[in-house]
């Protein structure tokens, strides 16, 4: 869904770097869609449940970035880059691109239009920070150590609201961080790492996961 | 019957103007592209946005206001084109400048160089889209212009050279200042590596990219960093040494890869040679007068002079034609970026968009240099 306000805005402005921009991220948003939706799958395998308060609840004892192996680090990491992209952000910024298309799909709206088109790009970082929050690392739940019984109590103390802010504020910044470290990616090299390594990986990491689930490895 | 449909497609290309507003042209250069999808079929560079008749308005000034305008074109090595044609002036009158000046105008160029190579840094990094290189590089190139302040009294537009010598002498903390940015400034470039150069996408984005042959090199003029990073041995500080560079011991760096990742190399290790020439001379400024005798009105006998040297951006030239006037009948700069920027076409063709970005950025074309 969030592709088609970019590629109508884009089209729309009758601009040719708003075109090319909206093209990009019409080919953009559509692959990297598979990676998130697959990566959150991996996740529901582990927690058996797509709703989100059952998933947060099966983190009570760890949170599933712990407790899921190798796997979940895999997801958690593929969740990252790939919700990066799905939001246009750096290095994955190529739909506004600024030093190659001077704005990308937003160059022609200004005032409050653009403030629209700036807003919904942070109000989706904060939606995509929110999920990974929840499925990763455990939602609301606090941060539970097996065997520390005197630091688990203290960890309950802190309420479930600064919990789940907190760590939605730590991916958050762990996307802007790499934003303005990493220079941006070419289209042919967002695809190809896409298609070529995301996809391939995310698959093989469901079945390993299923494998886990199944054998009752995960802690 | 397929040959017209191939045809069709062959012409489904659209032209896009790249400039003179935009974000990676660096100023107001406009590149009319052809481009079929992402592709970049053809550049047609259009010049002329920021002429201000440089050339013509030499004609009317004197040698020592000549200086000023110099300046102005590749405002980022403001230094080195100032030495350029006191250096013509004086060869022309044939008088020798005192060592201190030779010294100091040496060491000052190589601060230029640093300054516009760290400049040159931060803006390829943020035409990659890596804008943590941007603010390094300038709180960087800060301590650099704090020194120029500190003896010129100016930090861009320095006009700090006069015909046969300087406008002041240093300012008595000049050497302590010079050595404490050069001990800060080689801890700092190992960081600029860890940043950029070692990063994959940069190296992806860079490395095969935007491939210049040395004939091509050499064809098109193309001099400097840019030329010497396709195997084109063209540094004037070697070939034709001014100033002390005939005592101080560098290397020439060259690459023969002739891609993107190649001419930032050189930059790259061109900053730390202008460091290791810094560092031999510092401390060796003999003493003496900053300037040589010269009469007020600077008259050069009849004749052609020319001068060449090695700006930041590679080969600056000044010629002047003479009639015994204290104007110059005829005054014409070869600029180097305006050579470098012939060279986009044969070296972008064929290549996406955001690769004519990265190209551009290596080329570290400055655009009142390419216009004049």
């Amino acid at each position: 869904m969030g592709v088609i306000g970019i590629l109508l805005a884009g089209w729309s402005s009758n601009n040719k770097y708003s075109l090319i921009g909206a093209m990009r991220s019409g080919a953009q948003i559509v692959s990297y869609e598979l990676s998130v939706g697959l990566s959150l799958i991996t996740m529901c395998v582990l927690a058996g449940s797509m709703q989100f308060s059952t998933i947060v609840e099966a983190q009570r004892d760890g949170w599933f970035i712990f407790t899921g192996h190798i796997p979940s680090v895999i997801a958690f990491v593929i969740f990252l880059i790939a919700s990066t992209a799905e939001t246009n952000r750096g290095p994955f910024d190529l739909p506004e691109a600024e030093s190659e298309l001077t704005a990308g799909f937003h160059t022609e709206y200004s005032g409050i239009k653009f403030a629209f088109f700036f807003l919904a790009e942070y109000m989706n970082m904060f939606i995509v920070a929110s999920i990974a929050a929840t499925v990763f690392w455990g939602g609301w739940m606090p941060l539970h150590v097996g065997g520390w019984g005197s630091f688990n109590h203290i960890m309950d103390l802190i309420p479930p609201f600064f919990w789940y802010f907190g760590k939605t504020a730590v991916i958050i910044f762990i996307m802007m961080w790499f934003k303005w470290t990493f220079p941006r990616l070419r289209i042919d090299q967002l695809l190809t790492l896409e298609w070529k390594y995301l996809l391939p990986i995310n698959l093989v990491n469901v079945l390993l996961m299923a494998l886990i689930v199944m054998m009752g490895w995960h802690f | 019957m397929e040959e017209d449909v191939l045809l069709d497609l062959e012409k489904e290309e659209y032209i896009i103007n790249m400039g003179p507003q935009h974000p990676s042209t660096h100023g107001v250069l406009r590149l009319v592209l052809s481009l079929k999808g992402e592709i970049v079929k053809n550049i047609e560079p259009h010049c002329g946005y920021i002429h201000r008749g440089i050339e013509k308005m030499c004609e009317k000034l004197t040698y020592q206001q000549i200086i000023h305008l110099t300046d102005r074109l590749d405002y980022l090595s403001a230094m080195i084109n100032n030495e350029a044609v006191c250096l013509c002036v004086e060869n022309a009158l044939q008088i020798e400048v005192p060592e201190r000046v030779k010294y100091i105008r040496t060491i000052m160029d190589e601060l230029q160089r640093i300054a516009s190579h760290q400049l040159w840094w931060c803006s390829f990094g943020m035409d990659l889209g890596g804008l943590t290189c941007f603010f390094y590089g300038l709180r960087d190139r800060e301590k650099v212009l704090d020194i120029f302040e500190e003896s010129i009294g100016s930090r861009l537009i320095l006009s700090y050279y006069t015909p046969g010598g300087l406008m002041n002498d240093i300012h008595p903390n000049f050497q302590k200042n010079v050595k404490k940015f050069i001990k800060y400034f080689r801890k700092i470039l190992p960081e600029y590596d860890q940043l950029l150069t070692g990063n994959v996408i940069m190296q992806e984005r860079c490395k095969g990219v935007g491939f210049l042959s040395k004939e091509d090199a050499i064809n098109y003029g193309v001099t400097g960093p840019s030329g010497r990073g396709s195997g084109f041995s063209c540094d004037i500080r070697k070939h034709a040494p001014y100033g002390v560079y005939d005592k101080v011991d560098f290397k020439e760096i060259l690459f023969n890869e002739g891609d993107t990742f190649a001419r930032y190399q050189v930059r790259m290790f061109e900053m730390r040679e202008s460091m290791k020439i810094i560092e031999q001379l510092i401390d060796n400024i003999p003493e003496g007068d900053y300037t040589a005798k010269m009469k007020p009105i600077i008259k050069l006998p009849e004749g052609e002079y020319y001068q060449r040297v090695e700006a930041c951006r590679g080969e600056f030239g000044v010629y002047i034609e003479s009639k015994g006037e204290k104007y110059p009948y005829r005054l014409k700069l070869r600029s180097p970026n305006f050579s470098n920027l012939s060279a986009l076409n044969a070296i972008a063709k064929n290549q996406k968009i955001a690769d004519l970005v990265a190209i551009g950025a290596s080329l570290d074309y400055v655009i009142p240099d390419i216009d004049r």
